[in-house]
C-alpha cells in the first residue's frame, strides 16, 4: 500500500503540488437486523480505494478512485492537482497549514474479540432471543433489533514524510419495541434509540450491554406509555439521563465549536455558529460545574471519536472546550488553527471513507462527571418537583445552534424526591447558553457513560461520521417543557 | 463509467461462483464532482469515481447480500461466498418470493418500451473543474456587487444503476445530475436558492445568486415577532422539505408494521380536497430509475386524490403479505407497484417520485403574498424531525429568508421561528398553491411540488436571529 501511495505523492509533487497526502482505506462492515421474529436484513460490505488531497497554487484539490493500478493512481493524483489549480481561480489568499511533525506509526483500536470472528448464527440467535423477549409482552406490535460491526484499515502518507497505518474497529447494538393502540404509537429503545450503543470496541461491547436482560422491561414500558398521562406543559426542573444528555452535548456544544462552521465554511448546508471568535475565553457557556473536553485519546475511553491519528496525521489530542463554565476551545484543523491563534491543529480532521474529503468532526465531546459522589437516585431524591426524561425520540436545533427542542421516549414526574408517575411524550426546549447555565447537578463517575452517535451528518457531499459523548445524568433548573405538543 | 456490457460480464462471472438457487447482482456508482465555496472563495473541490456490485443469493426462502467495489475474480468469488454464508445460516422465510423474471418485472408492459425520458445529458457529464470554477466566480461577483459573502456548491454527476438476476432479468439506467446551491450572507441576514436538473443547461446560477442576494438584503435587521399561529407561504423547497416526512408511511410494510400514520386511515378524507399527490417516475421533471430494488417496473399511481388517501405502494412480497392480512379490504388496491428497496430489508418500500397535481387555480408567489393580510413568507426549513408518529407532528426551524407579510406586501425580515405542526393539519389548511415545480431542499428528497399558502401554521418559539 505504501508503494501505491508513493506513486500518488510523486505525481502530485511533479505536477506542482506544494503539499500532498494520500489515504488508502479498506473498509469492511456487517449489518444484521431482525423484525418481528424474522431476519430483517443480513449484509456484508467491503470497499477499498484511495484519495489524494493536494495544495497547488495555494488552493485545495481532492480526487479519489477505486482504481489502485499504477496508471489509475497517477491519473487520480494528477486530477487532484488539476482540481486545485481550478480552485485557485477563486481564492483570496493561499491556504496556510499549521506545522505538524511527520510521524511513522502503527495504531489499532484496543479490542478483545474481533467482531467478525463471531459466527453469524450466534449473532442472529442473540437478536432473535431479544426479539422473543420483546414480543412476549402483550401490546408490543413491532420489535426491531440490530447488530453492526465495522473495521477500517487506513494507510496515510504525506509529502511531509508521515507514514501512518491505523486500524479501527467499532461495534453497535440495540433494539426498539413499538406499541400501537388507539391513535397513538409509543416506543422504547435500549440501550439508546436509533441503533443503540456504539463504541470503538470489539465484540466484547455486545456482551457488556446486557441486551437480553433489559428487553422485557423495555417492552413493558412501551406498552405502559399508552396508559401514562401526557407530560405537563410549563417550566420545570428537568433531569436528563446520560444518553439524552449525550445528544444534547452533541447538538448544543459539539456542533457550535466546529471551527469550520464558525468561519462560515458550512454556511450553505450545516449552518454557522453563535460561537464567533470574540467569544473564546470570554463567554460564560455554562454554570461553574460545566467542564467539557474534546478528547480523541484512548485514555478517554472507547468512543466513536477515539483514534491514534486524525486523517491529516495529527496525533489524538484533548482540548478543553468549557472550563468551569467558561468557553475555552474550538475543534480545529491544520488549515484553521491559525485563526484562533494556535500554532498546532486540534487534530479533528476525519473522513467518512476513502472517497471523501477529511473535515473537522467532533471527536469525543464529553461533559466530565461531577466530583462529589452522586447517583441518579440521589439526584432524584434531591429534586422537589421535576421531570426525569430518558432516551431521545426527536431532536432539532437552529442553524446557529441557539434554539433547540428535544423529545424523549419516556418521562417520570418527580415530586418531593420521588418518581410519582410515568408521563408520555415529554419534550423540552431552550436556548443553548441559557440551558447550560441552568445546570446545577451532575452525577458522578459511576453514572457516566461514553455514548456513541453513529449518524452525524455534515458536509457537501454529506458525510456520516461517528462521534462520542460522555455524560452522567444531570439536572437543569427552570426549563421550558412541552412546547412540542403546544397548539398542535 | 461502468457500461451495461461490462456489467453483464461481471454478472456472468459472479453467477459462476455461486451455488445458490438464485443470484441477483445490483450495480451502482459513477463519477461525482463538487466544487464548494464559502467566504467568496473555493475552499473545497472534490471528485471521485466508484462502482459497487452487490450480490444477493437465495436458498429456499433464505437470502442475504454482500457488496464490494472490486470486480476481479477473487473479489467476486469472495463476495459471493459472503452472501451465501450469511444466507445459509438463516431460518427459511415463507414470505420470500422467487426473484422476478423479465415478464413479471415489466408488469405487463412492453419490456422494450421507454417509460421515462432520457435523463442522461452529455454536457452535464462533461462538466469540468474549470467550468465549475468559472461559474462560482460569477456567483462571487454577484455577492461582491451587493457587499455580501457567499457560500454554496456546484456539483455534477453521472451515475449508473443496474440489476441482473439468474431468472434472466436485466435492467440498466444511466443518469446525470447537476446541482447548484447558493447562500448569501450579510451581518444579520441571509438568503438561499437551490436547484438541480439532469441537464446542466436548465440551471441558471446567476439568476439564483441574484435572488439569494435580494433575499439577504430584504431580510436585513430582522424584527422579532411573537410565536403563534400564522398564515404562512412556503416556497416550494420549504414545502417539499416538510411534506417529505410523511412519504415513508405510504408503504404497505409500514401499514403491516403499524408504524404508519395511515394505519386505519386509508380511504378517509385526511387532507383538504385541493390536495392530490401522485408517484410518477415518468414525469418529465422527475429523476431516477424506472425500476425498483428487485428490478420491478415502477408504476405511476395516485396516492392521494382530492384529500382522500387512496393507496400505498408495495414491494412484491409486501403485496402478497397484505393480500393475506385481515385488513386487506381496507387498504385500497394491493399489487406490487415497483417501489421496493433492495432485498433483504426491513422497510419494504416507499414512493420516491412525488408529484403534486397542479391546482385548479394556480397562484404565483406574488399573488399569494398580495392576498395575505398578515402572514409569514418562508424560504427554507431546517432540521425537521418527527415529534409524533401518528398525528404526524414535525418540528423544525425556518432559515435563510423569513419575512413578515402585511397588507399584501412583504414588509420586512423577521427572526426565525421553530414550528411544531401536524402534517395532517397543515395539508387540510392549504388555501392556495402555485404550479408545481421540480424542487430540492436538504431535509427530504427532490419532488415536483408547489409553493403553498397555509392558514394557522403553528410556530411555537422564536430564536435569536
Amino acid at each position: 500500500m505504501k508503494q501505491i501511495a508513493s506513486w500518488a505523492l510523486n505525481v502530485a509533487t511533479l505536477r506542482g503540488a506544494t503539499y500532498a497526502d494520500a489515504r488508502i482505506v479498506s473498509q469492511r462492515s456487517r449489518a444484521l437486523t431482525t423484525k418481528n421474529g424474522k431476519v430483517g436484513s443480513a449484509s456484508d460490505s467491503e470497499s477499498v480505494g484511495m484519495s489524494v488531497r493536494v495544495l497547488a497554487d495555494g488552493a485545495w484539490g481532492f480526487a479519489a478512485s477505486e482504481d489502485l493500478s499504477r496508471s489509475g493512481v497517477e491519473t487520480t493524483a494528477a486530477r487532484a492537482v488539476e482540481i486545485a489549480l481550478a480552485s485557485a481561480r477563486v481564492k483570496e489568499q493561499d491556504v496556510r497549514l499549521a506545522p505538524e511533525k511527520p510521524v511513522t506509526a502503527e495504531w489499532t483500536t484496543p479490542h478483545v474479540i474481533d467482531p467478525f470472528s463471531i459466527s453469524v448464527q450466534q449473532n442472529i440467535a442473540l437478536l432473535l432471543n431479544i426479539d422473543s423477549e420483546l414480543r412476549g409482552v402483550e401490546g408490543v406490535t413491532l420489535a426491531e433489533t440490530n447488530l453492526n460491526f465495522n473495521r477500517e484499515e487506513q494507510w496515510f502518507l504525506s509529502s511531509e514524510g508521515s507514514d501512518i497505518h491505523q486500524t479501527k474497529y467499532s461495534a453497535g447494538a440495540g433494539y426498539t419495541a413499538y406499541a400501537f393502540a388507539g391513535n397513538e404509537i409509543q416506543k422504547r429503545s435500549y440501550p439508546n434509540s436509533y441503533g443503540g450503543q456504539w463504541q470503538n470496541k470489539g465484540y466484547e461491547l455486545i456482551d457488556e450491554l446486557k441486551l437480553v436482560e433489559n428487553a422485557r422491561r423495555i417492552a413493558e414500558e412501551a406498552v405502559a406509555l399508552h396508559h401514562a398521562d401526557q407530560c405537563p406543559e410549563g417550566t420545570f426542573d428537568i433531569i436528563l439521563d446520560s444518553s439524552q444528555l449525550g445528544l444534547q452535548i452533541h447538538e448544543s456544544v459539539g456542533h457550535p465549536i466546529e471551527l469550520d462552521r464558525v468561519l462560515g465554511m458550512e454556511a450553505n448546508f450545516a449552518g454557522t455558529s453563535f460561537l464567533t471568535l470574540d467569544k473564546l475565553r470570554t463567554l460564560r457557556y455554562g454554570s461553574d460545574m460545566v467542564n467539557v473536553v474534546a478528547d480523541a485519546r484512548q485514555e478517554h475511553g472507547p468512543g466513536l471519536g477515539t483514534f491514534g491519528f486524525d486523517d491529516e496525521g495529527v496525533p489524538a489530542r484533548c482540548t478543553p472546550i468549557i472550563t468551569n463554565g467558561l468557553f475555552t476551545g474550538y475543534l480545529s484543523s491544520r488549515e484553521t488553527a491559525h485563526t484562533i491563534g494556535e500554532n498546532r491543529s486540534g487534530g479533528t480532521l476525519r473522513a467518512e471513507g476513502w472517497n471523501r474529503l477529511p473535515m473537522i468532526r467532533m471527536t469525543n465531546i464529553s461533559l466530565l462527571p461531577g466530583e462529589k459522589p452522586l447517583s441518579l437516585e440521589q439526584l432524584v431524591a434531591s429534586t422537589d418537583h421535576g421531570i426525569l426524561m430518558q432516551t431521545n425520540r426527536s431532536w432539532s436545533i437552529d442553524d446557529r445552534r441557539y434554539n433547540f427542542q428535544f423529545g424523549c421516549e419516556i418521562g417520570w414526574e418527580i415530586k418531593h424526591g420521588k418518581r410519582v408517575r410515568m408521563v408520555k411524550n415529554p419534550s423540552y426546549s431552550g436556548i443553548t447558553t441559557e440551558f447550560w447555565n441552568s445546570l446545577d447537578a451532575i452525577c458522578s463517575r459511576e453514572e457516566w457513560t461514553l455514548w456513541g452517535t453513529p449518524n452525524c451528518g455534515k458536509g457537501q457531499p454529506q458525510q456520516v461520521m461517528g462521534t462520542g459523548h460522555g455524560a452522567a445524568p444531570s439536572r437543569f433548573r427552570g426549563i421550558k417543557v412541552g412546547s412540542a405538543y403546544k397548539g398542535s | 463509467m461502468l457500461t451495461r456490457e461490462q456489467a453483464a460480464d461481471i454478472f456472468d462471472r459472479t453467477k459462476k461462483f455461486s451455488s445458490a438457487d438464485e443470484v441477483e447482482v445490483l450495480f451502482s456508482g459513477g463519477r461525482f464532482a463538487l466544487t464548494r465555496f464559502a467566504n467568496n472563495i473555493i475552499h473545497q473541490n472534490v471528485e471521485d469515481e466508484n462502482h459497487v456490485v452487490s450480490v444477493r443469493t437465495a436458498f429456499g426462502g433464505r437470502t442475504a447480500r454482500a457488496t464490494t467495489n472490486k470486480f476481479d475474480d477473487e473479489s467476486l468469488r469472495r463476495v459471493v461466498e459472503s452472501s451465501e454464508a450469511l444466507a445459509q445460516v438463516q431460518h427459511p422465510d415463507p414470505d420470500l418470493l422467487p426473484m422476478p423474471d423479465t415478464r413479471e418485472a415489466a408488469g405487463g408492459a412492453d419490456v422494450n418500451s421507454t417509460q421515462a425520458p432520457s435523463r442522461y445529458f452529455a454536457q452535464t457529464a462533461a462538466s469540468t473543474p474549470q467550468l465549475r470554477a468559472d461559474a462560482v466566480k460569477k456567483i462571487v461577483e454577484v455577492a461582491k456587487k451587493h457587499r455580501l459573502t457567499t457560500a454554496g456548491i456546484y456539483s455534477s454527476a453521472e451515475s449508473v444503476e443496474g440489476i441482473f438476476n439468474s431468472r434472466g432479468l436485466s435492467n440498466w439506467h444511466t443518469q446525470t445530475l447537476a446541482e447548484v446551491s447558493i447562500t448569501m450572507l450579510a451581518g444579520d441576514s441571509s438568503g438561499w436558492q437551490k436547484s438541480n436538473s439532469p441537464d446542466v443547461n436548465n440551471l441558471d446560477p446567476l439568476r439564483m445568486a441574484e435572488i439569494a442576494a435580494q433575499k439577504t438584503l430584504d431580510s436585513a435587521r430582522p424584527a422579532e415577532i411573537p410565536a403563534g399561529k400564522y398564515t404562512v407561504i412556503l416556497e416550494p423547497s420549504a414545502a417539499l422539505d416538510i411534506v417529505g416526512f410523511m412519504f415513508w408511511d405510504y408503504s404497505g410494510m409500514a401499514i403491516l408494521d403499524q408504524r404508519s400514520f395511515l394505519t386505519g386511515r386509508i380511504g378517509s378524507q385526511l387532507f383538504g380536497d385541493n390536495i392530490t399527490i401522485w408517484d410518477d417516475v415518468t414525469h418529465p421533471l422527475q429523476t431516477g430509475s424506472p425500476f425498483d430494488g428487485e428490478g420491478m417496473r415502477r408504476l405511476s399511481l395516485p396516492l392521494v386524490e382530492n384529500g382522500i388517501v387512496k393507496r400505498v405502494v408495495y414491494a412484491r412480497a409486501t403485496a402478497e403479505r397484505m393480500k393475506r392480512c385481515e385488513q386487506k379490504d381496507q387498504v385500497g388496491p394491493i399489487e406490487a407497484t415497483g417501489h421496493g428497496f433492495a432485498l433483504p430489508n426491513e422497510m419494504g418500500e416507499m414512493p420516491v417520485n412525488i408529484v403534486f397535481a397542479a391546482p385548479q387555480n394556480p397562484q404565483t408567489l406574488e399573488q399569494m403574498i398580495a392576498s395575505t393580510e398578515r402572514g409569514v413568507l418562508v424560504t427554507r426549513l431546517w432540521y425537521i424531525r418527527e415529534v409524533d408518529p401518528y398525528e404526524k407532528i414535525v418540528t423544525g426551524m425556518t432559515r435563510d429568508g423569513t419575512f413578515l407579510v402585511e397588507d399584501g406586501k412583504v414588509k420586512q425580515g423577521i427572526r426565525n421561528f421553530r414550528f411544531n405542526e401536524s402534517l395532517i393539519h397543515m395539508l387540510s389548511n392549504v388555501e392556495a398553491m402555485s404550479v408545481p415545480l421540480r424542487s430540492c431542499g436538504e431535509e427530504s428528497f427532490d419532488m415536483v411540488v408547489p409553493a403553498m399558502k397555509i392558514r394557522d401554521f403553528n410556530f411555537t418559539e422564536v430564536t435569536k436571529f
